[in-house]
């Protein structure tokens, strides 16, 4: 432990702090960006082209099982040399894009395992009450879907949290990147790199406890004997 | 856009990075199966100090980034404990085994817990000692709920070695990135080539988790 320099950590907690704001605006900006994209996946599903259907689920799946880092380095440095759609975009952007659209497969799953969750009863009794499709979504299907994916979309936004650091990559200053540009000028990685794990267990383990317990409130609730979520890992 | 012949000339330099990849995950499935086998049932142990050891290793893991946790190993270990890890190979495959096998951890404890406690009581009622009622009882039970969330896993895992480029491993996203650097114009179909190369090693993974979840769902009673 000799390598161990308190005067270092002094001086680098700061500097890392300072990029919090960046990270944490990362990931709601991802999120949100993730949430809306989430849709958009669940619509095309419904596109009543069977090919089409077919290919949109295929795309999904390349997405998913592809790593997010590739995925950014070509939004971020592929893009803007596709020949006429392309543009430039910088670090922050190409994050958003990179790892919203990602995830957004994710939360698309997320929001058809809501919906799938609303008994067959429900759907046919909003028929036979001849109600309006509207109506239908609005009184009936939504308010029975939303309360269970709670917390899943919950952990999706601890995992985006974890993720968000990869940006760092395309030189986006959240605070891994400031800890390593730290670390390459003073020659000394240990603690930057310390200070930035902590800081993300500091703010990611108390959020995992209180969607635990929001989890546990909700099953509660609709009578769940099992969990829905088990908290799903991180997608690196 | 994407020219034949670009690709004829970027793919034999993507391929080199292939044993590099492969290697790495097959390391990282191996020990993060292992550590999740180890650290799932010490949560489960009588033993307290083993149980809050392994609930501390677990949550540090899990709350903390992959990429973090990589540097993490790579630049700080060896500067806190004055050792080398070896080589980056063992970083890249050390760091994604235990964030990994920290998650897995938790499908290991979740699926034995999720036997059915009759199960438990019916082989001590037969006598079994406890070895045996977990040997021939409980895990065969619970196996066979942890497969298709080991499927789900080995597809993170694979994402998860694009990371290793990070610290310096030639792996496809390296390569990738060495032809981007001298040829930028390029760079749509170096990355698509990339995806590509995951995608399809990512392939027999996905079909294995999906014959796994159907395996798992064979001849229980309602889901």
């Amino acid at each position: 432990m000799s390598n161990w320099s308190w005067e270092v950590v002094a001086e680098a907690f700061p500097k890392i702090i300072d990029g919090l704001g960046i990270t944490l605006g990362l990931t709601l900006a991802c999120y949100g960006f993730a949430l809306a994209f989430g849709f958009i996946w669940l619509f095309m599903r419904k596109i009543p082209i069977r090919p089409l259907r077919w290919l949109i689920t295929w795309v999904m799946e390349f997405i998913r099982s592809t790593p997010p880092l590739v995925q950014l380095f070509f939004i971020y440095f592929a893009w803007p040399m596709v020949p006429v759609i392309g543009f430039t975009l910088n670090g922050f952007t190409s994050a958003i894009l990179g790892l919203g659209i990602h995830f957004s497969t994710y939360i698309a799953e997320v929001y058809r395992s809501g919906i799938e969750g609303v008994g067959k009863g429900q759907w046919e009794a909003a028929k036979s009450l001849n109600f309006s499709k509207r109506q239908k979504w609005t009184k009936i299907i939504l308010p029975q879907a939303i309360p269970p994916t709670i917390p899943m979309l919950g952990n999706y936004f601890i995992i985006m949290f974890k993720e968000v650091p990869l940006a760092s990559t395309i030189g986006v200053a959240g605070i891994l990147h400031i800890a390593n540009s730290y670390g390459a000028e003073n020659w000394t990685y240990l603690e930057p790199l310390t200070i930035v794990a902590i800081l993300f267990l500091a703010l990611s383990y108390p959020s995992a406890i209180i969607i635990n317990r929001l989890e546990k409130k909700w099953n509660r609730r609709f009578d769940k004997k099992e969990a829905l979520t088990r908290s799903k890992g991180a997608t690196a | 856009m994407v020219h034949i012949n670009a690709i004829i000339e970027i793919f034999p330099d993507l391929a080199k990075g292939l044993t590099i990849t492969i290697t790495v995950l097959i390391g990282a499935a191996f020990f993060g199966y292992l550590f999740a086998f180890i650290a799932g049932l010490c949560r489960m142990s009588s033993n307290v100090f083993l149980r809050k050891f392994t609930g501390f290793y677990v949550e540090i893991f899990r709350g903390t980034s992959l990429i973090v946790q990589l540097f993490w190993l790579y630049y700080a270990i060896p500067m806190l404990f004055g050792i080398e890890l070896g080589s980056n190979w063992w970083a890249g495959v050390i760091a994604i085994a235990l964030n990994y096998g920290a998650y897995m951890s938790e499908i290991v404890r979740g699926s034995i817990l999720a036997v059915a406690n009759g199960q438990s009581e019916a082989a001590t009622a037969l006598n079994m000692s406890r070895f045996q009622r977990m040997r021939l009882v409980i895990f065969p039970q619970a196996i066979r709920m942890m497969l298709p969330e080991f499927g789900n896993y080995s597809i993170q895992m694979l994402k998860a070695t694009s990371l290793v480029s990070l610290i310096g491993m030639e792996d496809i996203l390296y390569h990738g990135n060495i032809i981007r650097s001298t040829n930028l114009s390029q760079a749509p179909t170096v990355y698509l080539l990339v995806l590509l190369f995951y995608f399809i090693l990512a392939l027999p993974l996905i079909f294995l988790t999906r014959k796994m979840e159907a395996f798992s769902k064979k001849g229980v009673a309602s889901g």
